[in-house]
């Protein structure tokens, strides 16, 4: 998903059709489209239609499912949220600093994006697991950071780190340093240059990054597994219960909680895509 | 000189104390440092743990090897699978003006927003034994979910939009104009396709690749569902890592799971190097007064 803002020269295409490959590009786009994403996805409606309503309402609405609704999207705000506020740092640090380093640290930024989930789930277990490297030092302490939801946090915190550095890094590059000295020399403090300039400049930035985080925590699954103790009630999260309920063969059940998640996945997408649309708004005004 | 200094002054106004700029670098390294470098080190850290001997051992196992292979065809499928489309939707996206276009754009983005483990629900409902294709398929005695189909399948799937978007933002910053030119002066759609645009995108088409063939190999949720976890036959590697790890063989586990992360590593020096080169060429092209905006930096992410 790309958040770069791009003023696309469109007006000025005016005799189209010119080039060759229309039909062709076209027609195979939605073939292609048709046949790997949009017939399967259907199949997840029909699957759904064969349940009555009343059965639909008690599979998307079990206690247990509804206590995994509650993990996945609390742990995916908390997440995301603390992703919103690292993720700034971050990408301040590597557009306005200077330091050793700063190339490798930029790299490694899309680690998240690069490491296969299951590898991050294990790794992160081993690590903050009772015996773990940082985790035998927080137990002690009584911080419990694995087989629990904390767990499932800091699993997404890892997943998401990316989306949002990501997003505000090229709005920070692109801000117009005169409007930062303007507030200067209007008298502003470096702080009310920050506040009052600044932040409103990349919040739409910001916030296409936090729901980004959010819509990939909802749907995570290999890296939170093994981390989550995957305790019904209280660390398992919504994938789980999907592939739970195919264990025990109700696929009725378990596509009626994923055309849940489907939905809601959905509702996000638009979201982010309105988002983007004004950060483009947002961005392009000035020019 | 006075160039210089006037520079420095005007720099005063725009950024922060000395003590502010430090703590915030080690903020938000010692974050880093936490979240990113410490789960990459204890990858290798614990794969080593018993020492080389046990860690090629390991790697050296007729199970893993199987786990490897498939792991190496699936992404030789779905990459190139992906790379065709995501050329033609780009093409069909960017060079033309068409009712729907935003729409389009928004489903070819779509498996990015489904968790996998929906991804892999999809493929059980349409080919499995209760399926749609489920009593046909058995009846010719093919196998797709549970078996290599499946697993290909599953994996185009959570692919599908690498490819297609990062060329779709980079054809429309260029625009028709010089494609337009070599279709005047006489060239065919393919030799224009071949010589002028494939040259223009080459960059951003190499990185949507790495980027796809990574989270080919390294696909678990949609995997997991479709894979049925057959040993030596329906494994691929993230799979293996996550039944060693079960099982508690941990050096096992880790060991696959250090090539998962080495593939990583290179597919992020790939991508840095990509930058590099990108950033070079924007140079070059900068030294010679530009007649349109320049492309943007592949700096697209998932």
């Amino acid at each position: 998903m790309t958040a770069l803002p791009i003023a696309a020269p469109a007006k000025r295409r005016a005799p189209a059709k010119v080039l060759p490959g229309f039909n062709l590009t076209l027609g195979f786009t939605i073939f292609y489209l048709s046949l790997i994403v949009l017939i399967p996805l259907s199949a997840l409606f029909f699957k759904t239609f064969t349940l009555s309503w009343e059965q639909f309402w008690a599979a998307v609405t079990g206690p247990r499912v509804m206590a995994a609704y509650r993990l996945t999207f609390g742990a995916s705000l908390i997440a995301a949220l603390v992703n919103v506020v690292f993720g700034l740092l971050v990408a301040w640090v590597l557009v306005r600093y200077n330091f050793f380093g700063k190339k490798i640290v930029d790299a490694l930024v899309d680690l998240p994006f690069a490491l296969p989930t299951a590898v991050a789930g294990i790794s992160l277990t081993a690590l903050l697991a009772g015996n773990g490297w940082v985790g035998q030092y927080l137990e002690p302490l009584g911080i419990v950071l694995a087989f629990n939801p904390n767990g499932v946090v800091i699993a997404l915190i890892f997943i998401g780190l990316p989306f949002v550095v990501r997003t505000v890094q090229p709005v920070l590059e692109d801000a117009e340093k005169e409007l930062e000295e303007a507030a200067t020399c209007l008298g502003a403090t470096r702080w009310q240059t920050f506040t009052k300039v600044i932040f409103p400049s990349i919040a739409p930035a910001l916030l296409t990054g936090f729901a980004m985080a959010f819509a990939r925590a909802i749907g995570e699954y290999g890296s939170v597994i093994f981390i989550a103790g995957n305790m019904p009630m209280v660390s398992e999260i919504t994938p789980l219960i999907i592939i739970g309920k195919l264990e025990q063969y109700d696929y009725a059940g378990a596509t009626a909680v994923a055309l849940v998640m489907l939905v809601f996945s959905f509702v996000l997408l638009l979201v982010i895509n309105a988002l983007q649309a004004w950060q483009r708004r947002h961005t392009g005004a000035p020019a | 000189m006075s160039a210089n200094t006037s520079a420095r002054r005007a720099q005063a106004g725009t950024t922060e104390p000395t003590w502010v700029r430090y703590s915030l670098i080690g903020i938000a390294l010692v974050f880093m440092f936490l979240f990113l470098v410490l789960p990459l080190a204890a990858v290798f850290t614990e794969a080593l743990r018993k020492g080389f001997g046990a860690y090629v051992e390991a790697l050296n196992e007729p199970d893993a090897w199987s786990a490897i292979r498939l792991t190496l065809i699936t992404a030789a499928i779905a990459v190139p699978l992906n790379l065709v489309f995501g050329v033609a939707a780009a093409w069909a996206i960017a060079k033309y003006e068409f009712k729907g276009k935003a729409f389009l754009t928004t489903l070819v983005d779509l498996p990015f927003s489904v968790s996998p483990v929906v991804a892999g629900l999809i493929y059980v409902l349409m080919f499995g034994a209760q399926g749609w294709f489920g009593p046909w398929l058995q009846a010719h005695d093919i196998k797709i979910v549970f078996a290599v189909p499946g697993i290909v399948l599953a994996t185009v799937f959570v692919t599908f939009p690498f490819i297609a978007r990062e060329l779709i933002p980079l054809m429309q910053a260029q625009g028709n104009d010089e494609e337009q030119a070599a279709i005047v002066l006489g060239a065919t759609g393919w030799q224009t396709f071949w010589y002028v645009t494939l040259p223009n995108i080459k960059w951003g088409l190499i990185y949507g690749v790495i980027l796809c063939n990574a989270r080919a190999m390294g696909e678990f949720g949609a995997v997991s569902v479709v894979s049925g976890h057959i040993r030596g036959q329906t494994n691929t590697m993230p799979l293996h890592v996550e039944i060693l790890y079960n099982e508690y063989q941990s050096v096992a586990a880790f060991a696959v799971a250090s090539l998962l992360a080495l593939l990583a590593l290179v597919t992020l020096v790939i991508k840095s190097v990509i930058e590099w080169r990108h950033e070079q060429d924007m140079k070059a092209a900068a030294d010679i007064p530009p007649e349109r905006p320049l492309a943007s930096t592949p700096g697209a992410i998932v």
